[in-house]
């Protein structure tokens, strides 16, 4: 073993050590084998570690000074909107009324949980400028599964079978075509222009009497706002589709544009990115769903309802698409996305947009003469760069990456999307300072004088993290997914 | 506007606004058409400061009854359990919580190698050879695996049991529907799947067979049985599994397991109202490759160091796009690490000791409602749920038992209409000796 090597936890464990401490069985103990039928009782025991508690601190403090998050540095990873998470978030989510609360309870002993989602909800189709609401989907693709499930029990409710089409842009995330498929559909892609947005004589070219709906970010994943969209809106509807809007780039629009002013019929948000979630190393999120009123009755079942005072769950809901998910969402998520809107307010909102977008436009102008600017045009809180240039002297935008991580950065998002060779995609988000957006850019700077006169250094980057670049074929090729006792 | 989330000073906006070469930020949106700009601030609350908030907050948590100021007895698919403390210090360590997916393993090894301890416990835990990072619950994970069935065997038909938890069977009904798939439910008998129905609706159509085990009532399913029913039609046999229950009971995979699938709350996630908790998802070898979400793979660097990545990512639906079986990205990343904690810290011994804690738990509630004259429904072992049949309704029932602070078992009216008046009732091992006895007389008089 390298010095290096952190110890798996199975490694360290030694038969007889102990990390629990279980309540006393106070109650008469009955033969195990008198209230298990034979053949189901286990024989051995699972190989889970035999560790003290001291030990399992260690160990895991250990993991965490191998991982950065927001909060050991920048984090400018695009379309993910890794913003500062609230710590007042973390606390309330703690509460014993919220975290230890029974979701089958009767209603009338969780009042104060559903007010706080009715209110969610509430302050969430302000935002949207959608007639309502559900906060059941537990992420942001399961939010854009059950709106296209909507959109096609809304067609079927018309007698419409055969909308079978859901039009989506090339420069979409790649759950949008995931989902549509799951969802029953067969996706067509429609064209991006030269000027990166949506070309729309290849939109009125694709959509017909077959198409169920269009699917789109706003700004779009190249951090370009659809200039066309109300064109967009009136040829899909003319043709009698749905316009959904993928809300994973809401912090661009905040109080800036609303979806429904902007003709969409559904969208999805992901509370962890726009609204401090957190996003716990790839989740749980939280992807709730606005609707306009024509849709309202597919909603997933249950509704939540105010009659008078109370708040009750509506079952009763003939139209509806069923369930999406047990019981009522990732309510804990949505304990912290109410607490950050309510830290924010009206004006705190259209300030954290105002700022996200002025950061985003700040570095692209710090950068261009570094790196190729695709679009040269005022971007919303992200933007993309090129490295063509560093590629041709032989750095590709993976060795640019790499290299960040010895600046203790995380890098951006990168090769996607798909229609800009050597793709950066930056997102600073409104929390950093200018400080911190400055060091930032110096550091790509000298990454790219770097690959002019000192190219082996980024190509072989990075070069101190606690381990080098890893072998990923060897990983698919002969997969090791479990630890298995020698 | 100054608040402690924005850093930007008046100078800083000033400087930024002339490299860009703007006069104000208003002129960065003027690529918004005018007919969809809105105007002015949302309708929304205004914000409240730190202290305001969390009073209020506070205050408004009050107003629910929850599991540490009350006693409960309701299970029905999340369970209050032991915590052991230590999983809260670890989730509060902000290096986890505030990373997102670990897209660069160099600076993503702690997350990566604590998802591959996750993955290596389900296996043990399960019987099974592959375990994904995690879904988003039980349900879901349920219905991806009637959906991974599907396509496996390219048969569009499933049969469920309806001793399945009724939430999770609703998903998966949904999720059904989207992929064209049809979903029939096998009856139950004294409350456990009913083998030789079973026998008469199988045929080479059917994709899979799902089952609970404990089942929704508690008892435990005899998987041997069925499994030779279900492969004899070359279908795919999809456990749903309290992983708890495993520490004592017989893994599903040593039992002919497909597919294993279910929810890891019951260690150390907290009941948060239903969500999130975690669905853990885990299959034979000969499935790897169709699982869906994420893995972590163990491989290594440059100069042999053993390191971990995200790996197979062919099968996900940001490389497969429309090809993709699964839509999941997100999961429940951060909640696989709770559980994983609390799975270390109970370890080899304690997982077994916490299980049969919970089966001797039950067992003395159940015989002590029998004492006092209830009527058991479905007689048979189970695990740390069983049904009591009473003479009145069974919300009702709970209202009551609200007043003395006890939380009653599930109204298992709500999802069969003929077990009005049947109570399902859980009893882990945080409950004592004493408020089982004082439940079991709370319960006074509602016998049937």
């Amino acid at each position: 073993m390298h010095k290096d090597d952190q110890a798996l936890i199975f490694e360290i464990s030694k038969p007889g050590r102990i990390g629990y401490s279980l309540p006393e069985m106070d109650v008469p103990e009955i033969d195990i084998n008198e209230l298990i039928p034979a053949g189901y009782l286990r024989e051995e025991a699972p190989e889970l570690p035999e560790v003290s508690e001291l030990d399992i601190m260690r160990h895991y403090t250990a993991l965490s000074n191998r991982n950065h998050g927001v909060d050991s540095g920048f984090y400018p990873l695009g379309s993910c909107t890794m913003k500062y998470n609230p710590k007042i978030n973390e606390n309330v989510a703690r509460f014993p009324g919220f975290a230890h609360l029974h979701p089958l309870q009767d209603e009338s002993s969780v009042q104060g949980a559903l007010e706080l989602m009715y209110d969610l909800q509430e302050h969430l189709i302000e935002i949207t400028g959608m007639d309502q609401v559900t906060l059941q989907p537990a992420a942001g693709a399961h939010g854009e599964w059950t709106a296209l499930m909507m959109v096609r029990a809304f067609h079927e409710a018309n007698g419409d079978y055969n909308r079978t089409k859901v039009l989506i842009p090339d420069s979409a995330h790649g759950t949008n075509p995931a989902s549509a498929t799951v969802a029953g559909f067969e996706t067509i892609t429609v064209k991006s222009g030269e000027n990166g947005l949506v070309d729309l004589d290849d939109l009125r070219r694709v959509v017909g009497e077959d198409t169920a709906a269009l699917m789109l970010t706003n700004p779009n994943t190249l951090g370009l706002f659809e200039e066309d969209i109300l064109e967009m809106a009136e040829i899909v509807h003319a043709a009698g589709g749905k316009l959904y809007y993928d809300g994973a780039n809401l912090n661009a629009v905040m109080s800036k544009a609303r979806p429904g002013d902007m003709g969409f019929d559904l969208v999805h948000l992901n509370l962890h990115k726009t609204f401090t979630g957190p996003h716990g190393g790839g989740g749980p999120g939280s992807g709730p769903v606005g609707v306009k009123a024509d849709l309202i009755p597919f909603l997933p079942k249950p509704v939540l309802v105010k009659q008078g005072d109370q708040y009750e769950l509506d079952y009763d809901r003939p139209q509806s698409i069923g369930r999406v998910k047990p019981y009522y969402g990732n309510f804990g998520i949505n304990v912290r996305a109410y607490t950050y809107i309510r830290t924010m307010g009206p004006d705190g909102l259209k300030a954290v947009t105002e700022y996200a977008v002025l950061n985003a436009n700040y570095m692209m102008r710090r950068l261009q003469e570094s790196y190729d600017l695709p679009f040269d045009r005022h971007c919303k809180h992200e933007f993309v760069l090129s490295g063509k240039r560093q590629k041709k002297l032989g750095v590709r935008t993976l060795d640019i990456a790499k290299r960040l991580l010895d600046f203790g950065y995380h890098p951006p998002t990168i090769y996607f999307p798909l229609n800009v060779e050597e793709c950066i995609m930056i997102e600073p988000t409104e929390t950093e300072s200018k400080e911190t957006l400055d060091a930032f850019c110096d550091a790509m700077i000298q990454i790219a004088k770097e690959a002019e006169e000192n190219p082996e250094i980024v190509q072989e980057a990075p070069h101190n993290t606690v381990i080098g670049r890893l072998d990923e074929t060897l990983a698919a090729r002969k997969p090791v997914l479990r630890y298995q006792k020698q | 506007m100054k608040h402690r989330y924005l850093p930007m000073t008046e100078t800083d906006k000033k400087e930024m606004l002339e490299t860009i070469g703007v006069n104000s930020i208003d002129e960065l949106f003027s690529d918004i058409p005018e007919r969809v700009k809105f105007k002015g601030e949302y309708n929304i609350k205004p914000k409240k400061t730190e202290t305001a908030l969390m009073k209020e907050l506070t205050q408004l948590a009050q107003k629910n009854a929850d599991l540490r100021s009350h006693t409960s007895f309701l299970g029905a698919g999340v369970y209050d359990h032991y915590m052991p403390v230590i999983v809260d210090h670890v989730l509060s360590r902000s290096e986890f919580y505030t990373a997102y997916t670990p897209y660069q393993p160099e600076i993503s090894q702690g997350e990566l190698q604590a998802i591959f301890e996750f993955q290596s416990m389900i296996c043990e835990l399960t019987g099974m050879d592959v375990a994904n990072s995690s879904m988003y619950d039980g349900g879901t994970a349920l219905a991806e695996a009637a959906m991974l069935s599907a396509g496996q065997t390219r048969r569009k038909k499933v049969l469920i049991s309806s001793a399945v938890h009724p939430e999770a069977k609703e998903v998966v009904k949904t999720y059904a529907k989207g992929q064209y798939i049809e979903v029939i439910e096998i009856p139950h008998k004294d409350g456990i799947t009913d083998a030789a129905v079973l026998k008469d609706m199988i045929n080479d159509e059917i994709a899979a067979v799902i089952v609970q085990y404990p089942n929704f009532f508690g008892r435990i399913e005899p998987l041997k049985e069925l499994e030779e029913i279900i492969h004899a039609q070359k279908s795919l046999f999809v456990v749903s599994s309290n992983p708890l229950s495993l520490g004592a009971l017989t893994p599903p995979g040593k039992l002919g397991a497909d597919i294993v699938a279910g929810d890891a709350q019951p260690f150390g996630i907290p009941t948060a109202f239903g969500g999130p908790h975690c669905g853990y998802f885990a299959v034979t070898n000969k499935l790897m490759r169709k699982v869906p979400g994420r893995l972590v793979g163990q491989t290594v660097d440059e100069e042999g160091r053993r390191g971990f990545v995200l790996t197979l990512q062919a099968r996900e639906q940001h490389i497969r796009r429309d090809k993709a079986t699964s839509n999941i990205c997100s999961n429940q990343a951060l909640n696989a690490l709770a559980a994983s904690v609390a799975m270390t810290a109970l370890g080899k011994n304690g997982v077994k000791e916490m299980a049969i804690s919970n089966i001797q738990k039950a067992h003395y509630a159940k015989a002590a409602f029998k004492a006092k004259g209830f009527e058991i429904a479905f007689e048979g072992p189970t695990f740390n749920e069983f049904v009591v049949k009473l003479n009145a309704p069974v919300k009702e029932v709970n209202k009551k038992l609200l007043e003395k602070e006890i939380i009653g078992g599930y109204d298992l009216g709500r999802d069969y209409s003929d077990l009005k008046n049947h109570m399902l009732i859980a009893v882990t091992e945080l409950r004592t000796k004493e408020e089982i006895d004082t439940f079991v007389n709370e319960m006074g008089d509602y016998h049937a």
